[in-house]
């Protein structure tokens, strides 16, 4: 059992999950299909039975994701991963998932997920962050509180700023 | 408070973002220096909002967005350099100031200083979107088509926290520009736009990306044209995401936009983002005709009185003096409205003064300056000099002989001395070599004004490393440092130029010692005097004649 911060009715809250992500496949059938996270590169290779049963898929940035989306809009959770938080392709993967594609389960941020990052996150549709385990989830919860101003619309909000100006005058 | 100036102001919800950076940065720091975060992940947060770590203390970096400033706000500056930093500070190429000496445990109160006068350090370095820049003078200058400001700010605005893009590959430059001589180096730039009125009267947009300088110069190409100007934004957005996903990560050296574009090929990646596009236009991110007339009438100046037949005294003062006809001559510019001129105040003195740095003093003077002549509004170039952009010529002789006495009238705008130079490896940790006693020893060699303005127009830019913070690349003469077992050598480069022409300047040799540069430098100018055909620029001569005859006249007598 390990903790997450979960978007609850659009707030931070850090709850318990029993979801695990499998990071590497190997010749071991995986057990309890129905908690694991399993990596794209795999998904992408099951049929019929083997890939109905899998309930969430974990992206990374260099995954050619797109061809796959009907697939994966099939699934309960899908996850992207941050393979050093300095890389910010997944910012573009969430952006695209929520806004293009239509994806509306929960779209969970895992790997290098730290504070700082948390808020930019959740504007480009993020409602999970799997927050590195070194660090202390309930200090990272803090970060959503910093901002009550954003310029340019994102997921969470698609309407900039200077638009609602617009209507006060 | 509000800045004074005909300038972009804040209203409740600009000010409470700067307020809530400022408290968010204060936070982070007091985690770094409790060790809750390690150096490694505070990087990117102080980077992000300018703080550096050089190679004595730490370095801020304060926003001057697209060079615009007010008289209080320059007073602030001068309060930050005299309060936390040694009394001076830097103006930069890409129009903002750097501060050299900040603890970090001072930062927060800086930013918070700077929020109290409209200014912020957000995204001045860090591999997100930096400072939109445009020419000096936006707004006056009489070639211009559209004054750039609005766009830029507009611009400023949605790059400012934006969340998908604050990771990107690597830094990231957009220059904007709408005159006829393009003052921006738009085209040295990873996003160049020029604004322009189509054949049908319609504001529209010619957008060039992938430029950029540092180790591999390339200028930008061409990927859209006559695009309306209400999409902007959402097709800026397309570039940045096309960069942002494919954009190369797993070398600082090849993360540039330049080598995307360059790898796929301008059409291919022209292609590329019109496809993104596609899904974006029309969207909520159009801008409309209100946003742009609110932010517009920020930049409208109404304070010009009519005025005319000034120039008749102002040529007699000329007359009398020939030191003020040259400064005339050199240093100020038309202006649009007549009887105002704008006015360089140049910050490269001579060899006791590093290019672009001026003193809390100066900048106090500079800022009663703008106020007692102009509207209170001061320009900063990115040539790293200041402007003062609505000065009545009837006032020139007055403000001149002040500037004489400060240290800020030194006529040799566009001249060799004008040059351009980073900080070097006197403070910066990146350089291979310094840049600043090079600049010195070359301003020492030619300290004859009647010489120099005799060679005309003649830049010279100096780089401490391949990062090309001086861009060196863009120098009719350029100097980059370089480190050759562990020793300081210098590459020089000719035939670099910007503007409409832009070119990147061809390396003449093998690199120098340091002190052979002011005779490297000589030899280059005797070549072109004694290869000018009368009245030519430098710059034309080099195409005329090729770099060849530099190259053997600079090393037969090299010993």
């Amino acid at each position: 059992m390990s903790y997450i911060i979960k978007l609850e009715g659009g707030i931070p809250q850090v709850v318990a999950d029993e979801r695990f992500v499998i990071r590497t496949i190997d010749a071991v059938e995986v057990t309890r299909i129905e908690r694991a996270i399993l990596p794209f590169s795999h998904f992408q290779t099951l049929e019929g039975d083997e890939a109905a049963k899998v309930r969430a898929v974990w992206i990374s940035p260099d995954d050619d994701f797109e061809p796959l989306v009907p697939r994966l809009l099939g699934l309960e959770l899908i996850a992207v991963d941050f393979p050093v938080f300095r890389d910010g392709r997944g910012y573009s993967v969430a952006t695209l998932l929520r806004s293009r594609y239509g994806w509306r389960g929960e779209l969970r941020a895992i790997g290098d997920v730290l504070r700082d990052q948390l808020n930019y996150m959740r504007r480009c549709g993020f409602d999970a962050f799997a927050v590195r385990a070194d660090k202390d989830i309930h200090d990272a919860i803090k970060s959503f509180g910093h901002y009550s101003v954003r310029y340019q619309g994102a997921v969470d909000d698609p309407v900039p700023l200077f638009r609602r100006r617009g209507d006060r005058s | 408070m509000q800045p004074d100036g005909q300038m972009y102001q804040y209203d409740e919800y600009d000010a409470r973002l700067v307020a809530e950076r400022v408290a968010e940065f204060r936070d982070q720091v007091a985690r770094r220096l409790s060790g809750e975060l390690s150096e490694e992940e505070f990087l990117p947060l102080r980077l992000q909002n300018g703080l550096y770590m050089q190679k004595h203390a730490y370095m801020l970096r304060v926003a001057i967005p697209y060079g615009v400033l007010s008289a209080a706000q320059l007073r602030m500056l001068a309060h930050i350099a005299h309060t936390y930093d040694r009394g001076y500070g830097h103006f930069t190429t890409r129009q903002n100031i750097q501060f050299n000496w900040i603890k970090l445990e001072e930062a927060p109160d800086i930013l918070a200083d700077l929020a109290s006068v409209q200014m912020h350090a957000i995204q001045t370095s860090g591999n997100c979107v930096r400072n939109i820049t445009t020419e000096q003078f936006a707004g006056v200058a009489k070639d211009e088509l559209l004054d750039p400001r609005p766009l830029a700010e507009i611009l400023r605005q949605w790059s400012t926290l934006n969340p998908e893009f604050a990771f990107l590959p690597r830094k990231f430059k957009i220059a904007i520009s709408s005159s006829v001589e393009d003052r921006a180096a738009v085209r040295m730039h990873d996003v160049g736009i020029y604004v322009y009125k189509n054949d049908a009267g319609e504001k529209v947009l010619r957008v060039f990306a992938g430029g950029g300088l540092g180790r591999t110069p390339i200028l930008s190409s061409q990927i859209r044209d006559n695009l309306p100007w209400q999409h902007l934004l959402s097709y800026v957005e397309a570039i940045l995401r096309v960069y942002n996903r494919y954009g190369r990560r797993d070398n600082k050296y090849k993360a540039r936009i330049k080598i995307l574009v360059k790898a796929l090929g301008a059409d291919a990646f022209a292609a590329e983002v019109d496809e993104e596009w596609a899904h974006l236009k029309d969207g909520p991110a159009t801008l409309t005709v209100q946003e742009y007339e609110r932010v517009a009438r920020f930049f409208t100046q109404d304070g010009y009185q009519p005025l005319d037949g000034d120039d008749q005294e102002l040529e007699r003062q000329m007359a009398q003096d020939k030191r003020f006809a040259r400064w005339v001559k050199r240093n100020v510019r038309a202006h649009k409205v007549p009887g105002y001129a704008a006015v360089t105040l140049s910050t490269k003195p001579g060899a006791a003064v590093p290019p672009g740095d001026v003193t809390a003093a100066q900048m106090e003077k500079i800022a009663a300056w703008s106020e007692r002549y102009g509207f209170g509004e001061v320009r900063i170039a990115h040539e790293q000099n200041v402007i003062l952009p609505d000065i009545r010529k009837r006032d020139l002789h007055d403000l001149w002989q002040q500037a004489a006495e400060s240290g800020l009238a030194t006529a040799n705008l566009g001249l060799l001395t004008d040059m351009i130079s980073c900080p070097g490896g006197d403070y910066c940790s990146l350089a291979n070599a310094r840049s600043l006693p090079v600049a010195a020893a070359i301003a020492q060699r030619f300290d004859d004004l009647d010489f120099l303005y005799d060679l005309g127009d003649l830049s010279l830019n100096i780089s401490g490393c391949i990062n090309a913070c001086g861009h060196h690349h863009m120098g009719n003469i350029g100097v980059l440092g370089v480190d050759k077992d562990g020793e300081e050598w210098y590459q020089v480069t000719i035939g670099g130029a910007q503007g409409n022409h832009s070119a990147l300047g061809k390396v003449i040799g093998p690199s120098f010692r340091a002190e052979e540069m002011p005779g490297v430098i000589e030899r280059v100018v005797d070549t072109f005097a004694r290869l000018r055909i009368e009245g030519e620029p430098f710059i034309d001569t080099v195409a005329r004649v090729g770099i060849e005859p530099f190259k053997s006249n600079v090393y037969c007598e090299t010993p």
